[in-house]
């Protein structure tokens, strides 16, 4: 604890307006805000890989981006290195920038098709003026090439993005984010797009880049398997709120929150006997976002639901050492 | 060196498609013959539209001296054809590139900034489009004065609204891409999105746009130089249709002095049309035959 925190997240919260309407406008409804972040926080320690675990919809991508000012946040605070984010700042924000870098989930959107690799792994070089020479240059994007295993990386130079396979475009983005040597790396789902095969070849290399530069991730996956193999504490969210945050294995086998034992519960295992074994399924679907919800956002799917769940909102209460679940009953369940 | 080699393929690439299009490849063809023509037939051919004839030589048909024979003041037209073709393909060039310029410019910054921005940008150019162009362009011509640059300078500055609208679509399309967002997100100013991931990606709109906004500007250059705004000590296209019908030389059917200029116009627009048309089905896949 104390001065290797990287990023601390405090109530951060994203509210989206809804698009007004003519018949909203007639009839003065008030407008609904889409609660995509509603009060998140959490921090990642130095060479600490924290995964964000969430269904589609359940704002990870969001306070992700939120985090790097992508999108902008609309409460809270972040803070990194100790020093809340001024997006205001233009100075503070390019060395920041420089620091925490964001690897996308579709490695065939996040580069320009018309942008030889050369040029897309040394752009953060060429946007920041870090480099003198075409030497100096080039070295460099070597170093990062070969880093993300892309070897020989002269080979690579000259090449489009269409002439490159689906993991390897992630390799050149990942090389990309960290020509800069960046101490923060939200990796937005990076292998979903990815074949099975390759997979495990990228979440090694990210793997071993913590090791060897101690940098601090956050992982957005909606896979909490992926999310066990590979983090050293995970954050189960819903409904742009975290219901249970704590260590990977904790999470996995000791999870309390009802929403976390429904996905544990699904959760692949291999084995013969599994076989035809009846799993509890998740009744219902996940509300609407922009709707109200006054108490605990998991009410309407809860088995344990009680009249308090529907009035009052439960804040995050520390089970075991850092093992936090919001639920009213975390403590009998 | 490794940098144009790739260009270079690339370049190849395109030509081999361009190639086996019918319509890219007689564009191409005529449109090559005539910036020859423009090019070097002033040398083989000179001309002045200072230097008039004897009076025997006025409005002579055709024959072995004089091949489109001679206009109303005794000058050999094959020799005027051919300066014409430099005029106007000059202005047709540096009009266009004008053109381009503004549309390109006010298209990116509208689609890239939004909101007000785009709004102000949106209406300036509705303004452009939704005005009748030749009355402003006579009143602009009028104006200013009939030289060379002042009927270039008016056709440019007429003719971006379209390229402006069709740039500033496909600006809203590309920067909603993941490229556009990592960009920002490795620190990028604005400028630099616009110059090397937006304009990159809107560039074979550009081209294909530029070659149909060609055909326009020398249309422009004609009808201008032919209403008489046309710049007096030049030997342009128009200007030769001009005079045919100032001195009736369509009355006197003499068909020789009014048929090549306009044969030419059609002809260099014809070609533009093609090339443009080509481009299209070329950079559209989804166009092209099977």
């Amino acid at each position: 604890m104390g001065d290797d925190i990287i990023v601390e997240v405090k109530d951060l919260k994203v509210h989206f307006e809804t698009k007004k309407s003519l018949a909203t406008d007639l009839f003065h409804k008030d407008k609904k805000p889409l609660k995509a972040v509603d009060g998140v926080s959490f921090q990642i320690r130095k060479g600490e890989i924290l995964s964000l675990v969430g269904e589609s919809g359940s704002g990870k991508t969001t306070t992700g981006k939120a985090i790097l000012q992508l999108v902008k946040p609309t409460g809270g605070q972040v803070f990194f290195h100790g020093e809340e984010i001024k997006s205001r700042d233009k100075y503070y924000m390019k060395g920041f920038r420089q620091k925490a870098q964001m690897i996308f989930q579709d490695p065939y959107q996040s580069v320009n098709p018309r942008n030889v690799v050369l040029d897309i792994v040394a752009e953060p070089l060429d946007v920041n003026g870090l480099v003198k020479t075409e030497e100096e240059r080039n070295e460099r994007v070597k170093i990062a090439l070969e880093q993300a295993g892309m070897i020989p990386a002269e080979e690579f130079y000259y090449r489009y993005p269409y002439e490159l396979s689906g993991g390897q475009r992630q390799r050149v983005v990942i090389a990309s984010s960290m020509i800069m040597e960046p101490d923060f790396i939200i990796a937005d789902e990076p292998v979903s797009m990815l074949d099975a095969s390759i997979r495990t070849g990228i979440l090694r290399l990210m793997m071993d880049l913590r090791d060897r530069k101690q940098l601090a991730y956050l992982f957005i996956t909606h896979d909490l398997s992926l999310a066990w193999l590979i983090s050293d504490r995970i954050a189960i969210m819903y409904l742009g709120k975290i219901m249970e945050i704590g260590e990977a294995d904790e999470i996995i086998h000791r999870g309390v929150h009802p929403y976390t034992k429904a996905l544990t519960e699904i959760m692949p295992t291999p084995g013969v006997n599994n076989r035809g074994k009846k799993r509890n399924v998740l009744p219902g679907e996940t509300p609407n976002p922009t709707e109200r919800i006054n108490g605990c956002k998991f009410f309407s799917r809860c088995y344990r639901a009680q009249e308090i769940c529907k009035n009052e909102n439960p804040d995050l209460c520390e089970v075991s050492p850092n093992h936090f679940v919001a639920c009213h009953f975390a403590r009998e369940l | 060196m490794m940098r144009w080699n790739m260009k270079i393929k690339k370049l190849k690439e395109f030509l081999k498609i361009a190639l086996n299009n019918k319509m890219a490849l007689v564009g191409m063809v005529t449109l090559l013959f005539f910036i020859l023509l423009a090019i070097f037939g002033p040398i083989f051919f000179p001309f002045s539209t200072m230097e008039f004839g004897e009076v025997e030589d006025i409005l002579l048909p055709p024959s072995a001296e004089h091949l489109l024979g001679t206009d109303d003041m005794g000058r050999d037209i094959l020799a005027n054809l051919i300066s014409g073709a430099r005029i106007s393909l000059l202005i047709g060039g540096v009009a266009t590139a004008i053109s381009m310029g503004i549309g390109t410019l006010i298209g990116i910054m509208s689609g890239y900034f939004g909101k007000g921005i785009d709004n102000l940008l949106m209406r300036f150019t509705d303004f452009f489009l939704v005005i009748p162009w030749l009355p402003l362009m006579m009143v602009l011509a009028a104006i200013l004065g009939t030289s060379l640059w002042n009927i270039i300078f008016v056709i440019g500055i007429t003719g971006w609204a379209g390229t402006a609208r069709v740039v500033r679509s496909q600006t809203l399309s590309i920067k909603e891409r993941q490229f556009v967002e990592r960009t920002v997100s490795i620190g990028a100013s604005n400028t630099h999105i616009m110059v090397h991931h937006i304009l990159p990606n809107v560039f074979p709109l550009i081209f294909a746009n530029t070659v149909l906004v060609a055909a326009v500007a020398i249309v422009s250059e004609t009808t201008l130089s032919f209403l008489g705004l046309g710049d007096p000590a030049t030997a342009s296209w128009g200007m030769m249709l001009h005079y045919a019908f100032e001195s009736g030389a369509t009355s006197a059917r003499a068909y020789w002095y009014y048929l090549p200029p306009g044969i030419c116009v059609v002809m260099v627009v014809l070609s533009f049309t093609l090339l443009g048309y080509a481009f299209d089905e070329i950079l559209n896949p989804k166009l092209r035959g099977r």
